[in-house]
């Protein structure tokens, strides 16, 4: 339509359900029940969208699909969009939670209903054009503005110290991104233009490249969050709304590990390889550190946030491992914490809408009133543990064989992980859930409500399929990743024969 | 010898205006009615003409006036923001000044003939037409200033711009008449030719002086100090003049004066330009952090983002002007659009200046409050508004100039500068509402809407501006 395709299609279609919020009057609660279902049918149809997006890619293909491309800024500033194996299954991530937030505030939410639901739309928008833009200038575009929405959602309806998360949350994402920006600006220089497919084939020198990397670690890393950068990320969950704690912990975690496989490994990938070694460091230290703070937490979603550090940090370590296996399970991985931690905040959510605290001393023995919770919890706790059968497993199983293969002693020191990641969900668990209930206050919590098993049933559904199932995402990505890594090992080798030459 | 009619035709919008500022003089004088609403309209009848006049025999760059001018598109480019700030400013006046009881018909004429020495400080080839421009520009700013003379800060403004304002004029003068010794010549074609080779240390400080006059005029540090004074003191529509039309002017003066009477001095003077860039930024980003009146927040912030725009100088290429020209116009439709928004911050009829005022503004005046916020997110240079496209531009030139560390302090001073900025957002929309805004004229809501609606949805096709700017741009090399 308009020359433009699905993808733009993809991208406009929240904006419109915002625009129709945007011009009901009035607020009473008929207009806000009808400002909620038709936040509900745009994520919904925008979730269908996605899927149709989907039946026409190409998995066999390891090219850029229904391509977009129209000149913008200039003609070497375009507006691009496409979608890849690496990148497809985010678009659908995206698309998928995003009903589930709006669910999930259907009744939590009761003051300025339309500018939250608004907020949630148009960051929904910027999502879906950070995975599809296919340029980095207007990839840099949807990357900071999604900080505008997210900035106000943490702010207005977050917990007690929401000021502070939210500045700190937009400040030090800021900081890290205007480096990248810099970046930008010199690979423009170089090579003429922000597109990235002719990024990708453009070989920087190689002093160069460390500087590049740098900047654009500066950015990935805050986002991600690796450690030590790491300490926005629990307060700006543990003041979010659930629903921003879904999308934070859900989405835009995965923009730091996307960009890393988009821009960082292909584009740069001599200083990739030098730099292996400390991302290596941070990522172990992440996973082992984290886990341990995460042990000793008094606030539920503090605890769960932690627990996100450390799996982002099994994350960075299978994509600098650079192999088949490492770059699958980074992405599998993502996927799957996507969905984990997503229900794992919810089902705090659960709790936090009936009890208004997420101090977890103030549960226990919540099996006796919440037998179903307790279930769902169990799921997702497991999955988020990486037993097998959950689709945690999957991820972190291929990212530590990656590691293995790359450098021993960083597989073996990030398995430690997997015990310790047991060891503080477990934990959470029997003080939630097990144990006596002898506070007054729980004795009369009424378990799950049909809205809420309409929120985490295919949530439970997918982690214990794609824990059974693990091709459905690995296919998408094989072919991208498998030329990735061609091309990678492709750059490094012609750097040492040229090094030969020389000597 | 160009005919005169030549030379006519090329200054349209200067003549429009010095006829029109004496034709509503003699008209107020006559009228003796002393407040009066006809001869602001007509003064922005005029303004608007003036604008469009530049639209005839828009092309090509030629020298008039005995090489005392210049038109060229650079010149128009800048005339029309000059022209554009000036109307808007005037526009936004009128409800002011009315409820302030100092509609006095002295106010337009005043803007007219500082308007007019801007048009002429843009379009200076020569040293002489440089002073002329300037202290026409400037007389004329200093009354403004103190316009509402029964108001101390507003009087302590005035003097204090004009004692100020009359020392950096020396200083200009100083450097001129240095400058003139040197090379023989006030002509800046002729200067540039006779700055070839190796230069005495008398030029350099020729150019030292010289810079440090017009740094005044741009209020950069370290010549900054009257900014946050006169801002705050000066009636907020004078503020908007100041703010907006003024700045321009001053800084298209200095770029032409470095690229066309300078251009053998590039490493002397882009030492200079780069050390007034790092202060303004930093201290431009640190100095607001403190604020709590809304006006004095800007004259910081108006200090910071002329060194953004000096970033864009630094270089010294097509890239880096072309950069300049895209900042400015994009900075002078946020300035607008935010001075736009102070001016409708009253309560029970009176004024208000407090940053503190705008409590809860996004609940109890919705448009206001997302406009107002958009702006200040803007000016942060958060993608996707305006601002950030403004940044872009400037800092791709100096990246492309290998001026690295002036790029990544200009960075880390803008996370600083969008700490201030989000603490705005945070008054709009995270505090509590205190009081209701009173109703604003509709010029004023136009003003505002107008530029939020630019800042939000330049994205959606900034095409023209930097095709302008580009040809604008050109037209200097």
């Amino acid at each position: 339509m308009f020359g433009l395709g699905i993808l733009t299609g993809l991208i406009v279609l929240p904006l419109i359900g915002a625009a129709f919020i945007l011009i009901l009057r009035g607020e009473d609660e008929a207009t806000l029940r009808n400002a909620r279902w038709a936040a509900l049918w745009t994520t919904i149809v925008t979730f269908l969208l996605s899927l149709w997006t989907w039946s026409l890619f190409d998995p066999a293909s390891a090219s850029f699909q229904l391509v977009e491309s129209k000149p913008w800024l200039s003609s070497t500033i375009g507006y691009k969009l496409g979608v890849d194996g690496i990148s497809m299954p985010f678009v659908l991530l995206t698309t998928f939670l995003m009903p589930f937030c709006i669910l999930a505030s259907w009744d939590s939410i009761t003051h300025r209903v339309k500018e939250y639901l608004i907020a949630f739309l148009v960051l929904e928008t910027m999502m879906i054009g950070v995975f599809c833009a296919l340029d980095l200038v207007f990839f840099y575009l949807f990357f900071e503005a999604g900080l505008i929405p997210m900035f106000l959602i943490i702010g207005i309806w977050g917990g007690k110290r929401r000021i502070y998360a939210s500045f700190k949350f937009f400040l030090y994402t800021l900081l890290g991104s205007l480096l990248m920006l810099l970046a930008i600006m010199a690979m423009y220089g170089v090579a003429g233009t922000t597109d990235i497919v002719t990024l990708l084939k453009t070989s920087f020198p190689a002093e160069m490249q460390k500087w590049l990397w740098l900047a654009f670690f500066a950015s990935f890393a805050v986002k991600m969050p690796m450690w030590p950068v790491h300490t926005w990320l629990p307060d700006a969950h543990v003041e979010a709304p659930t629903a921003g704690s879904v999308i934070l912990a859900g989405i835009l975690l995965k923009m730091g590990g996307y960009g890393f496989i988009r821009f960082s490994l292909p584009m740069f990938p001599l200083a990739s390889h030098d730099f292996a070694p400390l991302v290596f460091t941070l990522s172990v230290i992440a996973i082992i550190y984290t886990s341990l703070v995460a042990l000793v937490q008094e606030d539920m979603k503090k605890l769960i946030a932690y627990s996100s550090v450390a799996h982002m940090g099994f994350v960075t370590m299978g994509l600098f491992a650079m192999n088949a296996q490492g770059v699958q399970g980074a992405i599998y991985q993502m996927v799957s914490h996507g969905l984990v931690s997503g229900a794992l905040f919810l089902c705090v959510g659960v709790v936090y809408d009936r009890m208004h605290t997420r101090e977890i001393a103030a549960y226990g023995g919540l099996v006796k009133r919440m037998p179903l919770y307790a279930l769902a919890l169990m799921v997702f706790t497991m999955a988020n543990v990486g037993l097998p059968g959950t689709s945690g497993f999957v991820g972190e199983f291929l990212t530590l064989l990656g590691a293995f293969n790359a450098n021993a002693w960083v597989g073996l020191f990030a398995t430690t992980g997997v015990i310790l990641s047991a060891a503080y969900a477990l934990y959470l668990y029997r003080r939630v859930v097990f144990g006596v209930l002898d506070k007054p206050e729980l004795a009369a919590l009424g378990d799950l409500s049909s809205r809420e098993i309409a929120l985490l049933l295919p949530l439970a559904v997918l982690t214990i399929y794609y824990g059974i199932q693990p091709g459905a995402i690995l296919d998408a990505c094989a072919a991208s990743v498998t030329s990735l890594i061609r091309n990678y090992d492709a750059a490094l080798a012609a750097t040492k024969t040229a090094a030969l030459l020389l000597n | 010898m160009m005919p005169l009619t030549f030379a006519l035709a090329h200054s349209l919008p200067e003549i429009f205006l010095a006829l029109g500022a004496l034709v509503l003089l003699l008209l107020g004088v006559f009228r003796a009615g002393g407040r009066d609403w006809i001869i602001s309209e007509a003064a922005i009848a005029i303004l608007g003409l003036a604008l469009l006049s530049m639209l005839i025999d828009a092309n090509g760059t030629s020298l008039i006036y005995d090489d005392a001018f210049v038109d060229d598109a650079f010149g128009r480019f800048m005339k029309a923001l000059c022209l554009t700030g000036a109307l808007v400013s005037l526009l936004l006046s009128r409800e002011f000044m009315a409820r302030e009881k100092i509609d006095f018909f002295e106010f337009p004429v005043l803007v007219l003939l500082a308007t007019l020495g801007m048009l002429m400080l843009v379009s200076a080839h020569n040293l002489i037409a440089l002073y002329l421009g300037l202290e026409l520009m400037s007389l004329a700013l200093y009354v403004i200033a103190a316009f509402h003379r029964d108001h101390l800060q507003a009087s302590e403004a005035g003097l204090k711009y004009f004692v100020l304002g009359a020392l950096s004029s020396g200083m200009l003068l100083y450097g001129s008449s240095l400058l003139y010794g040197f090379t023989g010549t006030i002509s800046f074609s002729g200067i540039a030719a006779a700055l070839k080779g190796d230069v005495s240390l008398g030029v350099v400080f020729a150019l030292v002086f010289i810079l440090s006059g017009l740094a005044f005029k741009m209020s950069t540090v370290p010549f900054h100090m009257w900014t946050p004074d006169v801002y705050q003191g000066a009636p907020t529509p004078v503020t908007t003049f100041f703010a907006s039309a003024a700045k321009m002017a001053a800084v298209a003066i200095t770029v032409r004066i470095v690229m066309t009477a300078f251009p053998g001095l590039q490493l002397q003077w882009r030492q200079i330009i780069v050390f007034i860039a790092i202060l303004s930024m930093v201290l431009g980003s640190f100095a607001a952090i403190g604020q709590t009146n809304i006006k004095r927040l800007m004259a910081y912030s108006s200090i910071g983002h002329m060194g953004f725009a000096l970033v864009g100088l630094a270089p010294g290429t097509q890239k880096g002007v072309m950069g300049i020209l895209v900042y400015l116009a994009i900075y002078l439709v946020m300035t607008l659009g935010t001075f736009a928004a102070i001016l409708s911050m009253r309560v029970n009829g009176h004024y208000v200046e407090n940053i503190s005022d705008l409590a809860g503004l996004s609940r109890t005046r919705k448009m206001m409050g997302f406009f107002l916020s958009m702006m200040m997110l803007s000016l942060a240079g958060i993608p996707p508004l305006a601002g950030f496209f403004a940044k872009w531009y400037v800092f791709l030139a100096a990246i492309d100039a290998g001026l690295y560390p002036l790029a990544v302090i200009g960075m880390l001073t803008s996370v600083v500068a969008c700490f201030y900025y989000l603490r705005i957002v945070k008054v709009i929309y995270l505090d509590e509402p205190v009081a209701t805004f009173d109703p604003v004229s509709r010029e004023v809501t136009a003003v505002m809407v107008l530029g939020g609606l630019g800042v939000v949805l330049y994205w959606a096709y900034p095409g023209p501006l930097v095709a302008a700017a580009e040809i604008a741009a050109k037209s200097l090399f």
